[in-house]
């Protein structure tokens, strides 16, 4: 925006190092992001061999019994005779072409399994974030720079909201606005059985935003240029939309990274709880089922989602600020 | 990663608001009690059925109502209070002992070390906190210990991190400086020298992350992954009641509140915590 132009000499050469100073960064970038998924894999990959005994008894069930010859089936599909570094070698690259594997239990492929539960658990996740950014927008700048008695309540709600364990939030809203005033349906994929879930999956995340964009509004209130544009006779409104806004914006992104993570989680409680189809729903039910190749499948995919975000975040943070770029 | 953002953000005027701080004092001194002798704020059984007075809501006799079965609510949520209480303890102590050994390795041991595990903290960040715990479970079984490790694996990275960092910024003082001149052993300083003045803000943060730990164990007893069905720990409880809340609005609030408060209460001290070492600069 408006920052003070510096006496710099050589004005021509700095638009080139700062363009490859990007791309760098989006190299560097890309290349951690793959390392880290390469890290997750491998981790999942130790976790399904920490299981006790053998994994063909836990792909089959405990209960049941089967023939040899099944048996000796089950460990040729999943390749489970081969030597570990072989079966690691194998699954990496299985998941480089795209292949999840089989299903146990839905008898279809992961990635058909998981291709059709991700839409209502996306929606879920984007009506919470949106309704997380407007609460906490509006509760920021309403209460920026007030007395404590006007932050104190508000400070204590925030804490609180940070500190309900979510399934029961859920739990709670549910008993009241469905059971009893009967306000929402109680299972349904219409948008007013999107609501509740909406709401609890949102609220700890507005709880943990709104302090951090107050936190930005009242740094930003303090700036010079807000001094000037009050001495311009810019009303208050035209202050805080055009000037306070875009900075209280820049540190409430970085932390929608973090929040990705926060919002998955999440996302597998409120599902279970308000019996919503979704990849959480899909997850729990592999894990008391154990369906491994599900399991596998979904952890991977939320840390391929998680790393993505981060990854978007990180290449789009120094695009809104730009004091960023070099 | 989680827990620090959840660290610096909420609630900085409750913390600094005395009332609320000592409140929270007095429920943890209640859930301490009610850990070590349940006896002493409840009698029966919490196991006691009475098949006649099944869903009661709160009165004389059930202060907190009846649950699905007949049993008493109340004394159900004071015995329950161990149970809940402790895993989530325990995952954190689990949790902060690999996250010295692991930040400690990663500080010390030289760059190679460093680099190694701070990308496999990185990859373990990477998936989600419940999704992660979800894997652990399905690797190791449900149940109280298993869900205590599972929820252990969750909070470490971050405690891994951050005894890194402050292991980092200890080792540049002056005392680290001058033992190393001294000619000390590298282990003898890292025990008695750098580890107790890096841990003060990791404990605090394992403050907060207890109360964390405990509402994600609450979640897995919820999911049906934590102990068998008579315990009586709160999210278990949640889970067993859960066809009843239409009927019995008692079941699903009374223990998911005593869960909040828990919960609540250790957020509210460990920011109050936060803040005393700059107290006692000033004096």
């Amino acid at each position: 925006m408006s920052a003070a132009p510096v006496a710099e000499p050589a004005v021509v050469a700095v638009p080139a190092p700062a363009r490859t100073g990007y791309r760098r960064r989006i190299l560097t970038r890309l290349g951690h992001a793959l390392i880290v998924l390469w890290g997750a894999v491998t981790f999942t990959f130790a976790a399904l061999h920490l299981i006790r005994g053998s994994v063909v008894d836990a792909i089959i069930g405990n209960n049941l019994q089967v023939t040899p010859e099944i048996r000796a089936e089950v460990e040729r599909r999943y390749g489970l005779g081969e030597p570990l570094w072989r079966q690691y070698l194998h699954q990496t690259g299985s998941l480089l072409r795209g292949d999840l594997g089989e299903s146990y239990q839905l008898s279809m492929p992961v990635s058909q399994a998981i291709r059709e539960q991700v839409g209502p658990t996306l929606t879920l996740m984007a009506t919470a974030i949106t309704l997380a950014g407007a609460v906490s927008l509006v509760l920021a700048l309403a209460t920026a720079g007030r007395s404590r008695w006007v932050r104190g309540p508000f400070a204590a709600l925030e804490a609180t909201a940070v500190s309900v364990p979510q399934f029961w939030l859920g739990i709670l809203l549910l008993t009241v606005f469905s059971f009893g005033l009967r306000w929402f349906p109680v299972i349904g994929t219409g948008p007013g059985a999107l609501v509740l879930p909406a709401v609890t999956l949102a609220l700890p995340v507005a709880g943990v935003l709104t302090p951090v964009m107050r936190e930005g509004v009242e740094r930003a209130l303090e700036e010079p240029f807000v001094v000037t544009a009050r001495a311009r006779g810019a009303s208050e409104w035209i202050v805080l939309s055009r000037h306070v806004l875009r900075h209280a914006l820049i540190p409430a992104v970085t932390l929608l990274g973090l929040l990705a993570g926060a919002l998955t989680g999440g996302a597998v409680i409120v599902e279970q709880v308000f019996s919503r189809p979704g990849l959480g729903r899909l997850l729990v039910t592999a894990v008391t089922g154990k369906d491994i190749p599900v399991v596998l499948g979904t952890v991977l995919v939320t840390a391929l989602f998680y790393v993505t975000v981060n990854l978007v975040v990180d290449l789009l943070y120094p695009l809104i600020d730009p004091r960023l770029r070099d | 990663m989680i827990d620090s953002t959840f660290r610096a953000a909420p609630g900085r005027a409750l913390a600094g608001a005395r009332p609320g701080v000592w409140l929270a004092f007095a429920f943890l001194a209640l859930i301490v009690v009610a850990s070590a002798a349940p006896g002493l704020l409840a009698h029966g059984s919490p196991d006691a059925a009475d098949p006649l007075r099944t869903l009661q809501p709160p009165g004389a006799g059930h202060p907190l109502g009846t649950d699905q079965n007949g049993r008493d609510l109340y004394v159900r949520i004071v015995y329950g209070t161990r149970d809940s209480v402790l895993t989530g303890l325990g995952a954190t102590v689990l949790a902060l002992g690999a996250g010295v050994l692991v930040g400690g390795l990663s500080a010390l041991g030289g760059r190679a070390a460093d680099a190694v595990l701070m990308r496999a903290v990185d990859a373990l960040l990477a998936i989600p906190g419940l999704v992660m715990a979800l894997l652990m479970i399905t690797a190791l079984g449900g149940g109280t210990v298993n869900s205590m490790i599972a929820i252990a694996v969750i909070a470490a990275p971050g405690y891994a991190r951050l005894v890194r960092a402050q292991l980092l910024v200890v080792r540049r003082s002056g005392y680290a400086e001058a033992a190393v001149a001294l000619g000390r052993p590298p282990v003898l300083i890292a025990v008695r020298h750098l580890l107790p003045n890096a841990l003060p803000p990791v404990l605090l943060l394992a403050t907060l992350g207890s109360g964390a730990a405990i509402g994600a164990t609450a979640a897995l007893s919820y999911l049906g992954l934590g102990p068998a069905p008579p315990a009586p720990q709160w999210g278990a409880m949640l889970q067993q009641g859960q066809e009843y809340f239409s009927l019995a609005w008692w079941t699903a609030v009374a223990p998911g509140a005593v869960l909040t408060l828990t919960v609540l209460s250790l957020t509210v001290v460990g920011q109050y915590l936060q803040k005393l070492p700059a107290g006692r600069l000033e004096r």
